[in-house]
């Protein structure tokens, strides 16, 4: 079997060295650290001695996983990348453990993501996105209770969310590393992984299916951790802290439009043929940064508000609980 | 599937490869951080660091061509950092239309963006080179001794024993999916895009139940062998003369480095 086969192709999340300042790879080590450290003292208590054992198998699992792919369209293929499969079905701690080893090796064995910069990947891959993706799923359970097809549209909006969030965090850093402009990165790489997420949210859809119908005892409410409003209210203040930070990584007029100015040809650029908000700031607010949060938090809550009326519209289709 | 498929170490009789791990962890993660405090366009310094790379990589006995091609990995994440080129702001070489905008781009990013690609090819390859002469279970063991819990070794370590058995379990199953899928050439074959998927998720779920249960099995072989929650490992051996007499000089070459980078011309 060649390497090339095995080796999970390498997803645009894995930053390497170089592309992050100093700066932003020390402050992420310590988000990691903390990150990390919280979610060893939480799960020792849970697990004890099995610890050790099954995060190390479960990450070999996620890794396996990985390489299952399956055909999207011409000669292109999706695969799973695991950050909210492994959250919602071993839960925050053990999802953030098993992703943090899983980014780990792939720095160290293969070269996936850098060593300096570990702690960048490790807090967007396996902190974020173990959080985020735990807590939308979470939310969705609230609304669901016990019906079935909360599983499937929980476990598709996780793990979408997981991807798209840490993908915004990566552009973050990029752009306060002064890598890649805001302006550039974030939809790039938001957009990038909006598709990428459909793929993950379907198989993880999947995968949670398969589980509740040969193992239901694993996916027992009795088993998650308590406060699941908590934990969506986390899940979501998480989402919204990063969407804040966004702004902060561009305070002076962007790049692209800057040179622009230089040069003098600023007139001749046209707009989008569509826009909702105009340069993601909106009319009336006085303040730039404020104008550009506020429009950030309004795009966050049409997003929640479409998946809140689909749910909504799909309990009053299936009012009945599934009988499975 | 072998272990040797996916391992980046590659035995060889180099000096490199006797050296401590602890030492080589250390002076790989200094080299990298000396890189990335490396201004943009301090090309002098870049070129020391350069050489210090080949001299490093020469005598690994890795072979140029095995680490330059473990080194491309991180090839595709370039296009993260080509806007660069023309957001930093600068004198305008040279303006290009795209979608009926001008991009200009500067002479500034261009120095940004080859700074870039040099800091990550440049700390890639320091990292090939670690990793290639470097037993996995000794570079964890040099983690350890730099402060990375024990619990976490542990699990790294557990991961990195169980991941070539998993993933022969995942071959088995793509095998099995395979043997199951008559296609027609230049047919999708399969069904719908969400059938595939749905089966592949399938796959994942299955692949999970499996793994949960051998790790079930795994800690009731470590109990009955006496396991007791508590991870135990041999004390390293302390450092020889020879791995200090060997890292000091490299660390005063990233030393000149930062100088080199900082005079004024």
């Amino acid at each position: 079997m060649l390497a090339s086969h095995v080796l999970p192709s390498p997803t645009p999340l894995h930053i390497p060295d170089g592309f992050l300042s100093l700066g932003v790879s020390l402050t992420c080590w310590l988000l990691a650290a903390i990150g990390v450290g919280v979610a060893l003292r939480q799960n020792r208590q849970v697990l004890g001695g099995r610890q050790v054992p099954l995060m190390g198998v479960l990450a070999a699992f996620i890794f396996a996983a990985q390489m299952l792919n399956f055909t999207v369209a011409g000669g292109t293929s999706g695969h799973l990348i695991g950050g909210a499969l492994a959250a919602v079905l071993l839960g925050p701690w053990a999802g953030i453990l098993t992703m943090t080893t899983v980014v780990a090796i792939q720095a160290l064995l293969f070269q996936d993501g850098g060593l300096l910069v570990m702690g960048a990947n490790i807090t967007n891959m396996a902190i974020i996105s173990t959080l985020v993706g735990y807590g939308v799923y979470r939310g969705v359970q609230l609304i669901a209770g016990e019906r079935r097809w909360g599983l499937y549209v929980g476990g598709f909006a996780a793990a979408w969310a997981s991807v798209v969030i840490s993908a915004v965090a990566a552009s973050i850093e990029l752009a306060f590393s002064g890598t890649s402009p805001l302006s550039v990165a974030l939809p790039a790489m938001a957009g990038v992984h909006a598709l990428i997420g459909i793929g993950e949210g379907l198989i993880t859809a999947g995968a949670l299916a398969f589980v509740a119908t040969a193992r239901r005892d694993l996916l027992e409410p009795s088993r998650a951790p308590a406060g699941g409003l908590s934990w969506a209210a986390v899940g979501l203040a998480l989402a919204v802290a990063v969407t804040l930070l966004a702004p902060l990584a561009s305070p002076h007029p962007d790049g692209l439009e800057r040179v622009a100015e230089d040069q003098g040809f600023l007139a001749a650029a046209e707009g989008a043929p569509y826009e909702i908000f105009p340069d993601y700031v909106l009319p009336g607010l006085p303040n730039e940064a404020l104008a550009t949060i506020a429009a950030g938090i309004l795009g966050a809550l049409i997003v929640a508000g479409v998946a809140f009326g689909v749910a909504r519209l799909r309990r009053q289709v299936a009012p009945q609980p599934a009988d499975d | 599937m072998h272990i040797h498929a996916l391992d980046g170490y590659r035995p060889a009789p180099s000096f490199i490869h006797s050296l401590d791990a602890r030492a080589k962890l250390v002076t790989a993660i200094l080299f990298i951080i000396a890189t990335a405090l490396t201004p943009d366009g301090a090309w002098p310094a870049y070129i020391l660091l350069a050489t210090l790379t080949l001299g490093v990589i020469l005598a690994s006995q890795l072979g140029i061509g095995f680490v330059q091609r473990r080194a491309a990995m991180a090839l595709p994440f370039a296009l993260a950092a080509v806007t660069v080129i023309f957001s930093t702001p600068g004198r305008a070489v040279w303006a290009i239309e795209l979608w009926r905008k001008e991009l200009a781009i500067t002479g500034a990013g261009l120095i940004r963006f080859a700074s870039i690609l040099l800091k990550s090819w440049l700390s890639v390859q320091m990292a090939v080179v670690l990793t290639g002469t470097t037993r996995f279970p000794a570079l964890l063991q040099a983690m350890r001794s730099l402060g990375l819990p024990q619990i976490l070794v542990s699990i790294i370590g557990f991961t990195y024993r169980y991941i070539f058995v998993i993933a022969d379990e995942a071959l088995r199953l793509m095998r099995a999916r395979a043997a199951r899928s008559g296609t027609v050439s230049r047919s999708a074959g399969g069904g719908s895009l969400l059938w595939r998927a749905q089966v592949t998720g399938g796959m994942a779920g299955s692949l999970f139940l499996r793994s949960i249960e051998r790790s079930e099995r795994i800690y009731d072989a470590m109990v009955a062998r006496g396991y007791d929650g508590e991870v135990r490992s041999l004390r390293s051996p302390v450092l020889g003369p020879r791995d200090v007499l060997t890292v000091l000089p490299f660390v005063l070459a990233l030393v000149a480095a930062q100088v080199l980078a900082r005079v004024q011309w």
